[in-house]
């Protein structure tokens, strides 16, 4: 909740906030510019040059081949189905994260309701760090051992973690949402706690079904926190889950099923392709892009904040 | 953050006493486990043999993370003086020219003799130029050898196959007895590269990649290779092959639990699988095919070597002279032999261990070297392909796709000799 109500907070005064010199923004903006010039402005123009260019791996020569590196990428069928897969990946992946937290908050608001206790053990979970989250889900689908290839085994599926394509894709989703479910669940939790009680009150007296009353009433009044994660679980089913990429492809990613980013890790650090990735990661900051844009535009106009 | 700080200056103390005393040198690795820790205990005998140098190993993870750190670290001027790259590595760092002192140069300035014929025959091609001049030293030589379960082979009344139509024949009798009859690690290494070279059948133009980067194409689309593949792709379906992914060590385990008969691994496995073994076993060479002629000869060495990077002071570089010498000496290879499995790759230190009755004691340790010693064939002396480690993921993409029934080995065959043919031109151009 700390980014909306952060929001909320600032909207009317900080128009009136005077400085008494025109630099001072400036320098309180100094440090956090210093770090975003560092570490995201220069990375990114040093990408954008060497997608350009084939080089050496240890670079002792670089030639200008223009556009080269990026019509091969698209080109490439195999690229263009690891971007198929990452785009099935990343709405599955945030859909079910979302909707579970969304789902396990409203369950767990009803229950909990000011009991700090309760709601300290269910949150709890989220303080498992994340590669020991993946590590964890992992050994679920471990074919030697995994008790979740035990029980898919009962229903009569053979699921084969890192033979098969689609097994391999529905372990990754299954550990990716899993990870993500106690991050949005607090969210949720505190977004749903946030909303008056008289409100509900006077929700509960117009209406009596408690669905038509979650739709029309709680679900507006949760949007900006919906908006805040949907955008986190975006770019955590982009980015984020190549840690739960790596650990279950272990290291030898074969024909299981990767993502964009991981594509990128592939061919720049373990291939030494520089020139070939830099232009893929072109293309993923492109994409950022278009989402950034696409979602400020067209859905956070239909979020009301207040 | 006065922990930090403490351990710091604690560091910093520790460097200026050894910097005064001696030259520090480093050595990046991409070596863990019992492997890892051999190391460290070969770097600590370097150390107390000597006062003027100080060397300092650090694993960077795996193969592949450490050729990826090292380059990473030339580029930013941050390199270590030993780089220890592996055999898919080996034409990204020889092709760039400068980033690495060839090791005979190295060792012939620092006043050594070398004698590049004290090496076995297998290991003096792999990492030299075209003249033959060791560019990298080689370090941990490995040969893929077939394990054998003592007791699914008794039990079964087979002998252990030399060739793949041997392996055929008893392979029913191994499954009846309840076992699975085969597995293997790697099939890049084990039935691709060294399909060739235990074959005899060329790998690629350009003599495998040797004369030239220019125009070097794959030969993957053989009629031999697409046969094994066939083959592996029948017998799994007839339940004498099992296949567990491209990771080597969902592999291995099923091995090591006793439940497969026949396992291809490295002879590099020898020191570990020693320890995590359930039961009895022994090994013997890489089967090939009695129907090809004139296959059987030895095979491609495997594992890493290591390289002198550019850049560093005259005293550092002789450092790593006398510690290239140190560890070709037969005493120290003999200990890395005995401690890892790894072969030993110097004859002095062959004939050591010998004469010490090592092989009496543990036969299995001598098959890797044995293979290696084979007559040598036209087409097993090495190979020399850009880009390689990431041909290696398109074949490992391709053959799982073959057992996993998305694609035949024919058209596998002709994605993996395509993409392969497109990364060397890309290649051919980076380093032209």
């Amino acid at each position: 909740m700390r980014g909306t109500s952060g929001r909320e907070g600032q909207q009317a005064p900080a128009k009136r906030v005077q400085f008494s010199s025109p630099f001072l923004p400036y320098l309180f903006l100094a440090p956090q510019l210093a770090i975003i010039l560092v570490f995201f402005y220069w990375p990114s123009v040093q990408a954008v040059q060497s997608s350009f260019y084939l080089e050496d791996p240890f670079g002792f020569g670089s030639t200008f081949v223009g556009l080269t590196n990026y019509t091969d990428v698209l080109k490439s069928t195999e690229y263009l189905g690891i971007a198929r897969f990452t785009a099935v990946f990343t709405a599955l992946v945030t859909f079910f994260a979302l909707a579970t937290g969304l789902l396990l908050a409203v369950k767990a608001d009803g229950v909990i309701r000011g009991n700090a206790a309760d709601k300290t053990l269910l949150i709890w979970v989220y303080a498992i760090a994340p590669p020991v989250a993946g590590l964890i889900g992992m050994m679920f689908f471990n074919q030697h051992i995994g008790p979740m290839v035990e029980l898919a085994r009962w229903f009569g599926w053979d699921i084969k973690v890192g033979l098969d394509y689609s097994d391999t894709a529905f372990a990754m989703i299954v550990v990716s949402v899993w990870k993500q479910i106690p991050y949005n669940f607090i969210f949720f939790l505190s977004g749903l706690q946030g909303i008056p009680v008289s409100v509900r009150e006077a929700a509960t007296l117009d209406c009596r079904s408690e669905l038509r009353r979650f739709w029309t009433v709680t679900l507006p009044l949760l949007a900006p926190t919906a908006f805040f994660l949907l955008i986190i679980n975006t770019t955590y089913a982009l980015f984020d889950t190549f840690g739960v990429i790596d650990v279950m492809v272990k290291d030898k990613a074969a024909n299981n099923p990767i993502t964009l980013v991981y594509k990128v890790y592939m061919d720049g650090f373990r291939g030494s392709d520089l020139g070939g990735s830099s232009a893929q990661s072109v293309i993923l900051m492109l994409v950022v892009l278009v989402l950034t844009v696409f979602q400020f535009r067209f859905i956070e106009r239909r979020v009301h904040y207040n | 953050m006065s922990r930090k700080l403490s351990l710091a200056a604690v560091t910093f103390a520790l460097t200026a006493t050894t910097s005064l005393a001696a030259t520090d040198i480093t050595w990046w690795h991409g070596m863990a486990g019992r492997n890892g820790e051999v190391i460290n205990e070969v770097a600590q005998k370097f150390n107390a043999s000597q006062s003027a140098c100080a060397l300092t190993p650090v694993s960077k993870g795996t193969y592949e993370e450490a050729l990826a750190s090292g380059i990473a670290a030339f580029r930013a001027g941050e390199q270590p003086n030993i780089l220890q790259v592996f055999d898919a590595g080996a034409a990204t760092i020889i092709n760039a020219k400068g980033a690495v002192i060839p090791a005979e140069d190295l060792i012939t300035k620092a006043g050594y003799a070398f004698d590049r014929n004290a090496f076995i025959d297998g290991v003096r091609y792999f990492y030299a130029d075209a003249e033959g001049k060791f560019v990298g030293m080689p370090f941990n030589s490995s040969a893929p050898i077939m394990y054998i379960n003592d007791e699914a082979l008794k039990k079964a009344g087979v002998e252990a196959p030399k060739t793949w139509e041997e392996f055929e024949a008893i392979a029913p009798k191994l499954k009846e007895a309840g076992y699975i009859p085969l597995v293997q690690s790697q099939l890049t290494w084990q039935f691709t590269e060294n399909f060739f070279s235990r074959n005899n059948i060329q790998f690629a133009t350009n003599n495998n990649g040797y004369d030239s980067v220019v125009d070097t194409k794959l030969k993957v689309t053989d009629p031999n290779l697409e046969m094994m593949f066939e083959k592996l792709k029948t017998w799994k379906d007839q339940g004498y092959f099992a296949f567990y992914g491209a990771g080597w060590n969902d592999n291995q385990k099923v091995f090591e639990e006793g439940k497969a008969a026949l396992w291809i691994g490295s002879s590099g496995s020898f020191g570990g699988l020693q320890k995590t073994a359930t039961m009895p076993f022994s090994a013997t060479f890489l089967p090939y095919w009695g129907s090809i002629k004139g296959a059987g000869t030895n095979s491609f060495i495997g594992g890493a070597a290591l390289f002198a990077m550019s850049g560093k002071s005259d005293e550092e570089n002789k450092c790593v002279a006398d510690f290239f010498q140190f560890l070709t000496s037969p005493e120290i290879q003999y200990f890395y032999h005995k401690s890892t499995g790894y072969v030993a790759i110097t004859k002095a230190a062959y004939e050591l261990a010998e004469k010490d009755g090592y092989y009496k004691e543990k036969p299995v340790a001598e098959v890797g070297i044995k293979q290696l010693l084979l007559p040598a064939g036209e087409w097993s002396k090495g190979y020399r392909l850009g880009f390689y480690p990431q041909i290696r993921e398109i074949m490992e993409r391709e053959y799982g796709r073959i057992f996993s029934g998305e694609a035949t080995v024919k058209d596998a065959l002709e994605t993996i000799e395509k993409e392969g043919n497109e990364l060397l031109a890309r290649f051919a151009k980076t380093a032209g």
